[in-house]
């Protein structure tokens, strides 16, 4: 059994949100759980039609593999599957797989005791996503407006998104996306760091603990958040990229159409400039 | 099960300062006494702010970014002929922009992009002397210097985009302008004079990096706070001597995808996964206009991106008239 050492004593019945006792058993490391069961069903058929997509697609170059969805012109109907349908179906799997297995999380979390924080952060991830492949696109009337799936392909969609509102780097909410997922990378990168340098001094020297954590940030910058502190800050940092994400693309079309440059006129012309 | 919770502490205790782990005292500096407490952070984190320790270093480091942000300031009011309502109301689109092509390396007048150069002076000279800051300090307290060079990866990626990309092509205009919507200007303009960075590999490997590093510290500060009522939060600790709350952190990964890090590794993963994030980075800049012109020629050339049909004619680039070498 792949077990580590102390896990047996944690291999208990109980806790799952759906299914009761019948898929509560774990496969090697995985645990399985109702959630487990429906994940590897929409991950299976999802991937099935990737490989079918491309498959029937003009290539097997994995940089260009392509699944666009369906035109326009299909507004929100459904497509044949050849002209945007495969889309569909992958969409609809990719979202179930994901909920599946923020559940399953839960599941696990319950099982072991411990705080939802992991499948919450997980769900803002789920939110960027259905904001950009459902939530924009219903409100804007066509799933022609989301990306397509492919390396290279959304990247195309990404650029060419942007250009249509000529500068997105303007787009206010974009700006606060970047600022956090840039000060969660410093964050991480000073977390990270100032473990492995308590846990890691010059050989010879004695492993460092808290107090020196805080004494090393407290003379560094003035102010140490502390161990239980960083985590929070982290968990902040990190979830509000995801959500800020999300907002920043869902105000691109059903909000505002015109240049993200030119939304700044009301700060040009309030009244107190007079 | 669930009523736990942690994301804010709702009961502070109010304690007497830590005045920190002693350190010799060498010359006229010591700690200082700032702030006090504040409640508000202590709802997040720890509530006692300061003392800090400057240091001749420290002193030096603040002095010269005080004068490369007072440099950029003034400038920048000038350029609004000194009007202070008009600094405000246009701060965002205000610049202080590098020389023009036409000077290459040499060292122009101060307002064709003089004051730039200087403020980008001693900018770099702060950054570098609060790098030293960094790493003696950990040294001071006998820590490993693991923070100094996670910096020095940052400081990599700022150096090629303000001096060493900028030497290499033989120019300051090459740099990055001062400014908050200049320098997104700027961003956007090199994507699109070098065909599209988002076809560039090192820029790809950089945001993998960038996005790795948000998921990493989501999955990492997450999986601590769901086992912090069982110490969780106590790492150094745990990862000597381990407790049921790395147990269970482990085994919640394990679970889920079949796969754990340990205390001291996540830690690993999460300082590889930043630092690469601006090394590809300072790579993905250095490479632009050095050794590749156009990424998407070079995306097509290595069959990485299809060739798509051309439907605009040709055009020259603008910035040939102001004296850019195509």
């Amino acid at each position: 059994m792949s077990m580590l050492s102390f896990e047996r004593k944690y291999r208990i019945r109980g806790g799952t949100l759906l299914g009761g006792d019948l898929f509560d058993f774990w496969v090697g490391p995985f645990y399985v759980g109702f959630f487990g069961v429906t994940t590897a069903l929409f991950s299976i058929v999802g991937i099935a039609m990737i490989l079918y997509g491309a498959a029937i697609g003009p290539t097997w170059n994995l940089w260009q593999i392509n699944i666009a969805p369906p035109d326009l012109a299909y507004g929100l109907k459904l497509a044949p599957l050849r002209e945007g349908g495969l889309w569909q179906v992958i969409t609809v799997c990719a979202v179930g797989a994901f909920s599946s297995w923020a559940l399953r999380e839960v599941e696990i979390c319950r099982k072991l005791g411990i705080g939802y924080h992991v499948p919450i952060a997980f769900s803002s991830a789920i939110l960027a996503y259905v904001t950009l492949e459902v939530i924009r696109p219903v409100l804007m009337g066509a799933w022609g407006h989301a990306f397509p799936y492919g390396i290279y392909s959304h990247l195309d969609w990404v650029s060419n998104i942007g250009y249509q509102y000529l500068h997105f780097h303007y787009n206010p909410a974009h700006i606060i996306a970047v600022t956090f997922f840039f000060t969660t990378v410093l964050g991480l990168a000073l977390h990270g760091s100032l473990v492995l340098s308590s846990l890691n001094p010059k050989k010879g020297q004695v492993v460092k603990g808290v107090e020196h954590e805080n004494t090393f940030f407290r003379d560094f910058i003035g102010y140490s958040v502390g161990s239980l502190g960083i985590h929070r800050l982290g968990f902040l940092l990190a979830v509000n990229a995801g959500v800020w994400s999300a907002i920043c693309i869902v105000i691109s079309g059903p909000l505002w159409t015109g240049s993200w440059a030119d939304w700044y006129g009301w700060w040009l012309n309030l009244p107190v400039w007079n | 099960m669930a009523e736990y919770q942690n994301l804010f502490t709702r009961v502070q205790v109010a304690a007497p300062h830590y005045h920190g782990v002693p350190h010799a005292r060498r010359g006229i500096w010591g700690r200082h006494s700032i702030g006090g407490v504040s409640h508000l952070l202590g709802r997040l984190g720890d509530a006692q702010v300061g003392p800090v320790y400057l240091g001749t270093l420290g002193v030096m480091s603040l002095l010269s970014g005080f004068l490369a942000i007072e440099i950029i300031g003034l400038n920048m009011w000038a350029s609004v002929n000194w009007d202070p309502v008009q600094f405000i109301r246009q701060l965002p689109w205000l610049a202080l922009e590098p020389p023009a092509p036409s000077y290459g390396l040499s060292l122009p007048p101060l307002q064709d992009g003089g004051w730039w150069l200087m403020a980008g002076f001693f900018l770099t000279l702060a950054i570098l002397l609060w790098w030293l800051r960094t790493y003696r300090l950990a040294r001071k307290l006998e820590m490993g210097t693991h923070v100094a060079w996670a910096f020095a990866s940052a400081i990599w990626l700022y150096l090629v985009l303000g001096f060493i990309r900028p030497v290499l092509m033989g120019s300051w205009s090459e740099a990055v302008p001062f400014g908050i919507f200049p320098h997104l200007d700027w961003t956007s303009a090199f994507s699109l004079r070098y065909g599209n960075l988002f076809y560039n590999p090192f820029h790809a490997l950089s945001i993998v990096f960038l996005y790795g590093a948000v998921l990493l510290f989501a999955m990492h500060a997450g999986t601590i706070l769901a086992v912090s009522r069982f110490g969780g939060e106590r790492e150094v600790e745990q990862a000597l001597d381990r407790g049921t709350a790395v147990e269970r952190a482990a085994l919640f990964w394990r679970w889920t995808m079949g796969f754990n890090a340990t205390i001291e590794s996540i830690h690993r993963w999460a300082w590889w996964c930043a630092v690469l994030c601006t090394l590809t980075g300072g790579l993905a800049i250095l490479l632009t206009g050095t050794v590749v012109d156009n990424w998407y020629l070079w995306a097509v050339e290595h069959h990485v991106a299809p060739a798509y049909p051309q439907v605009f004619p040709p055009v020259v680039d603008p910035a040939t008239s102001a004296g850019v070498m195509p």
